[in-house]
């Protein structure tokens, strides 16, 4: 084992980081960049039983350290991820991937994870049950304990590969919802989504997003997603994969600190395309710097 | 889409908001006109999309309206300042669907991309008419860098305090076989209203990315999928327009 390298629920990755699902779109626009194989992995476009057009434009607001955005979860369906997005992705990707799937119903989740989990490709299901942009049928299956363990067994019930189920912040104990997964057989928890926002446009007194709110990420997620992760770590057994603001490799680090054993990378993708290729880049130096010989070795190191 | 650090030459007021920018740097990943440049301005979050206004050599013209803070910003960089700026955005005008004597119909900040495009349709030997128009006289601006070209201008305004009263729309030619366009959005729709023939559309929206992977700009189209501003676009064919609501 290399000193970047980690194991995230049985499969080793060369490295932790992972640009999260929804700015990354299904890999290729950032491979005409550069290899993206210098990536641990990463979590494809969150994908549903039916393509999806999504919300009304305008979907994203600026804030002051970051954005807000309420895409509305646009995807071309499960039918065309497996016949043409993951083809595509197979000539420039050469690792396992993380198939990252959105529902609206339990019956959807399993369908999807399903049918994901016999993709070759795929090394992990992420699963979103925790996206705050769509409005369906109020409450996502992530705002509660009982709801997201439903969730977890119906879709471990079907699967051979891990399960990570992606949380929602926006909720009163995230812990609780942590540990409901991990009771209900999750093999990893992700944290976390978007942070409930909106702003206005004092020009027209109005939302400036369509949807009137949306999720913020960004920088200032930062602070908040470790404390999770800190907390989540210190009350289940499960591997995390830390999201949330993560800019730079030094946030890399204190995620894993915190206890995460891999590190999303959201809203930096955004403004700088290379930014996920410039933390994995760094993190050698930054690693030097604070006289740490592998990454493995810090997980849940503060606890 | 290329990663450039480009240096600022100049930067000055044309009008009381629109300010003309000129960089230089790499600027090979521009391949045709209407094309977009995405800045990083140092203390905000996301970059500022910017049309292309023309591209001379490593010299690149960017006129844009101070609208916001991040317009503000920009505004009161000062030559020599050295800026974060994804190269080479978006598809561009396709110059070869003109016919013979396109029109250009440009709107306040819309009118900037359509210089370089007459620039592009004058060096293939096609004479260029071009309708700007503004919201009154004081905002007039670059209507004398077309005529220089070559072109024949037509100036609109909505006040009439200049040129022909009224919006580009009612100074359309009977005439007209294709045309090009940029400007805000009702204006894009008067145009696709009430033209006859096929042309191109420039669209604006709020990025998050503008290279294609955030979502944060799609447009349906009118095959029942959806293309995004920033990397299908920002120019669509009338045909393939679809106005919500």
């Amino acid at each position: 084992m290399g000193k970047l390298n980690v194991t995230l629920c049985g499969i080793e990755m060369d490295n932790p980081v992972i640009p999260a699902s929804g700015t990354f779109g299904y890999g290729y626009e950032f491979a005409e960049l550069y290899d993206i194989n210098c990536l641990g992995t990463f979590s494809f476009k969150g994908t549903t039983k039916e393509p999806r057009y999504g919300n009304p434009l305008p979907r994203i607001a600026e804030c002051s350290a970051g954005l807000i955005n309420a895409i509305g979860l646009q995807n071309p369906g499960i039918d065309r991820v497996i016949s043409e997005e993951l083809p595509k992705l197979a000539k420039v990707f050469h690792k396992p991937v993380m198939a990252n799937v959105g529902g609206f119903s339990v019956e959807e989740y399993v369908e999807l994870c399903a049918r994901l989990d016999k993709e070759e490709q795929v090394g992990w299901l992420e699963v979103n049950i925790s996206c705050p942009n769509v409005k369906k049928g109020g409450k996502s299956y992530g705002m509660t304990p009982e709801g997201a363990a439903e969730v977890t067994a119906a879709v471990k019930a079907v699967t051979t590969k891990p399960c990570i189920m992606k949380l929602t912040p926006n909720v009163t104990d995230i812990v609780a919802i942590a540990k409901a997964c991990e009771d209900a057989g999750a093999d990893g928890v992700s944290l976390i989504n978007t942070l409930y926002g909106m702003r206005i446009d004092l020009r027209t007194g109005r939302p400036v997003i369509a949807n009137r709110m949306g999720g913020y990420s960004g920088p200032a997620a930062f602070p908040i997603a470790l404390r999770m992760v800190y907390q989540v770590r210190a009350a289940v057994n499960i591997p995390i994969v830390g999201i949330g603001g993560v800019s730079s490799a030094e946030d890399v680090i204190e995620m894993m600190y915190a206890g995460a054993t891999a590190v999303g990378v959201g809203a930096a993708n955004c403004i700088d395309p290379y930014a996920s290729k410039k933390i994995v880049e760094d993190l050698p130096r930054v690693m030097e710097k604070y006289g740490i010989d592998t990454l493995e070795s810090i997980i849940g190191g503060a606890q | 889409m290329k990663q450039e650090t480009l240096t600022v030459l100049s930067n000055d007021a044309l009008t009381k908001s629109v300010y003309r920018m000129r960089l230089a740097g790499d600027l090979s990943s521009f391949t045709r006109p209407g094309q977009f440049c995405n800045i990083a301005v140092p203390g905000f979050y996301l970059r500022r999309p910017i049309s292309v206004c023309d591209i001379e050599g490593d010299v690149l013209t960017l006129l844009y309206k101070v609208v916001g803070h991040g317009t503000e910003a920009m505004a009161a960089m000062q030559p020599g300042t050295a800026l974060d700026v994804l190269c080479g955005l978006g598809n561009g005008y396709d110059t070869a669907m003109s016919g013979d004597r396109p029109l250009l119909l440009g709107g306040g900040v819309g009118i900037p991309p359509l210089y370089g495009l007459a620039k592009a349709l004058l060096a293939e030997g096609k004479p260029v008419r071009a309708i700007l128009g503004f919201n009154t006289a004081e905002e007039i601006f670059f209507s004398d860098e077309f005529r220089a070209l070559g072109v024949d201008v037509t100036v609109t305004t909505a006040d009439g305090s200049a040129g022909e009263k009224g919006f580009v729309t009612d100074a359309l030619p009977a005439d007209c076989s294709y045309f090009y366009t940029c400007g805000p959005l009702p204006m894009l729709r008067a145009v696709y209203e009430k033209t006859h023939t096929s042309g191109q559309f420039s669209f604006e929206a709020r990025m998050g990315c503008g290279f294609g992977a955030c979502m944060g700009c799609s447009m349906k189209t009118a095959d029942g999928g959806y293309k995004r501003v920033c990397r299908e676009g920002p120019v669509f064919r009338k045909e393939e327009i679809v106005w919500e609501n």
